[in-house]
């Protein structure tokens, strides 16, 4: 049977932007949808029942939710250009990195977004705090799979797009020459043709991170 | 080289529980040490996972692993000649990290709320937990284990957490066996288990833990 593989995402979602690159690095065929999540499509409920939400990668009419996990599926089916390390260890510690950005870092960032007063200063210094690891772990490599990119970079990747967009929008300074070696990576990652033809387009991310920006933040 | 193996414990912790489960699965002898996370952290746990300052940490010959399905992946990988933790068709071990990582994100933060939160959040936190529940519940099906016949990774993630189905019930005013029956057979099921039975921190003893911090935190009713 020919392989079929389908991506649901949206445009801007940085959780789908992931399995694009894994996707295109690997040289897979794939058809991409793009959902409107404000009238999400039947498929999709069909799909990811239990979050409703994207990405999902859909593999011979079987699907894969939760964007982690679709990394590890999508590595250890198509075996060409790895995104993981072979040696157990190295594997542990590229899914703790994974794991940080999306369970400490990413909500610390989106702290520092929303909220107002003594919460945004204290998301603002987590923020601080957990990026100071992230450097440190960095420091020295190209990128965080070493001469490759690997798991973590591509999990990391929001930091290339959508944190210089909440800088923009909300004035926040987060990644500036405090992190050298991060900023040094943005612009390694950011030269990769499948990043640099894949961001979603500058000028509409910042119309859709400004309105909600305003949503949270209203004017008095 | 002597496979050096140190697992950095809290008996109590529902995720140290869980790597404790996984190391008597795979029958693999290691060294014990036992954390007083709530007073001071050793230097050995601040050294060896500095980030989260946190246990379960495994330490395999000098280097540390931290983050319990994490540890318990790495298990599954390094000791892979028996008892395998992970399915290994594709599908079926993308499926299991899906509803290990459901279990993550949907019971213990939201269960533990009954005693961390003040009492309107508690009582949302309770139907959220249930509900939380019955979509395990319809995920397990007519199935023994969450793995099919076999006890593996998500069976592993979730009865780690079986300890604290009494302090749910009681603090959240519900009944496990009325709202989830087949949960609570499926847990008695995986009680038979000798990995299981030997590694579980006893359920009356953690609902006086959790009375305490309940009460530490000035949340009495």
């Amino acid at each position: 049977m020919a392989e079929q593989v389908k991506l649901f995402k949206t445009w801007s979602t940085p959780f789908g932007l992931r399995i694009t690159w894994a996707l295109q690095l690997k040289g897979i065929s794939y058809e991409a949808i793009d959902e409107d999540l404000s009238n999400k499509s039947a498929l999709l409920l069909q799909y990811n029942p239990v979050y409703k939400k994207v990405p999902v990668l859909v593999h011979n009419g079987k699907p894969i939710s939760e964007s982690l996990v679709i990394l590890e599926y999508i590595d250890e089916t198509w075996k060409q250009n790895p995104i993981l390390p072979e040696d157990p260890l190295e594997r542990a510690n590229a899914r703790f990195w994974a794991k940080f950005s999306d369970e400490k870092l990413i909500l610390s960032v989106w702290s520092a977004f929303t909220k107002e007063g003594k919460e945004r200063e204290e998301a603002m210094d987590a923020s601080l705090k957990n990026l100071k690891f992230v450097e440190e772990e960095l420091k020295g490599k190209k990128f965080f799979g070493g001469e490759k990119i690997g798991l973590a970079d591509i999990v990391f990747g929001w930091l290339g797009n959508l944190l210089p967009i909440f800088e923009e929008v909300s004035g926040l300074k987060l990644l500036d020459d405090r992190f050298p070696s991060l900023l040094a990576w943005t612009k390694e990652l950011s030269e990769l043709p499948v990043v640099k033809y894949n961001w979603p387009p500058h000028d509409k991310m910042i119309i859709k991170y400004q309105a909600l920006y305003e949503k949270f933040h209203p004017v008095k | 080289m002597a496979n050096e193996v140190v697992l950095l414990n809290f008996q109590p912790s529902p995720y140290a529980t869980r790597v404790r489960i996984a190391l008597a699965e795979k029958g693999v002898e290691y060294e014990r040490k036992e954390e007083d996370v709530f007073n001071i952290k050793s230097e050995l746990l601040l050294k060896m996972n500095p980030i989260h300052q946190k246990v379960p940490v495994l330490i395999h010959n000098q280097k540390p692993i931290c983050e319990s399905l994490i540890i318990v992946e790495y298990i599954d990988e390094v000791w892979n000649h028996h008892s395998p933790l992970l399915p290994s068709d594709l599908y079926q071990k993308a499926h299991a990290r899906f509803w290990a990582n459901f279990i993550d994100q949907k019971i213990f933060p939201i269960g533990s709320k009954l005693w961390t939160s003040p009492s309107d959040e508690a009582k949302k936190a309770a139907k959220e937990l249930v509900e939380n529940f019955k979509t395990l519940e319809q995920e397990l099906g007519e199935k023994p284990y969450f793995g099919g016949d076999n006890f593996s990774f998500i069976d592993l993630a979730l009865i780690a957490f079986s300890s604290f189905f009494h302090s749910f019930e009681t603090l959240g005013n519900f009944s496990m066996e009325a709202e989830c029956p087949k949960i609570v057979e499926w847990a008695n099921r995986c009680l038979e288990r000798e990995s299981v039975s030997q590694s579980l921190f006893d359920k009356f003893q953690t609902h006086e833990a959790v009375l305490g911090i309940k009460k530490m935190l000035g949340l009495d009713s």
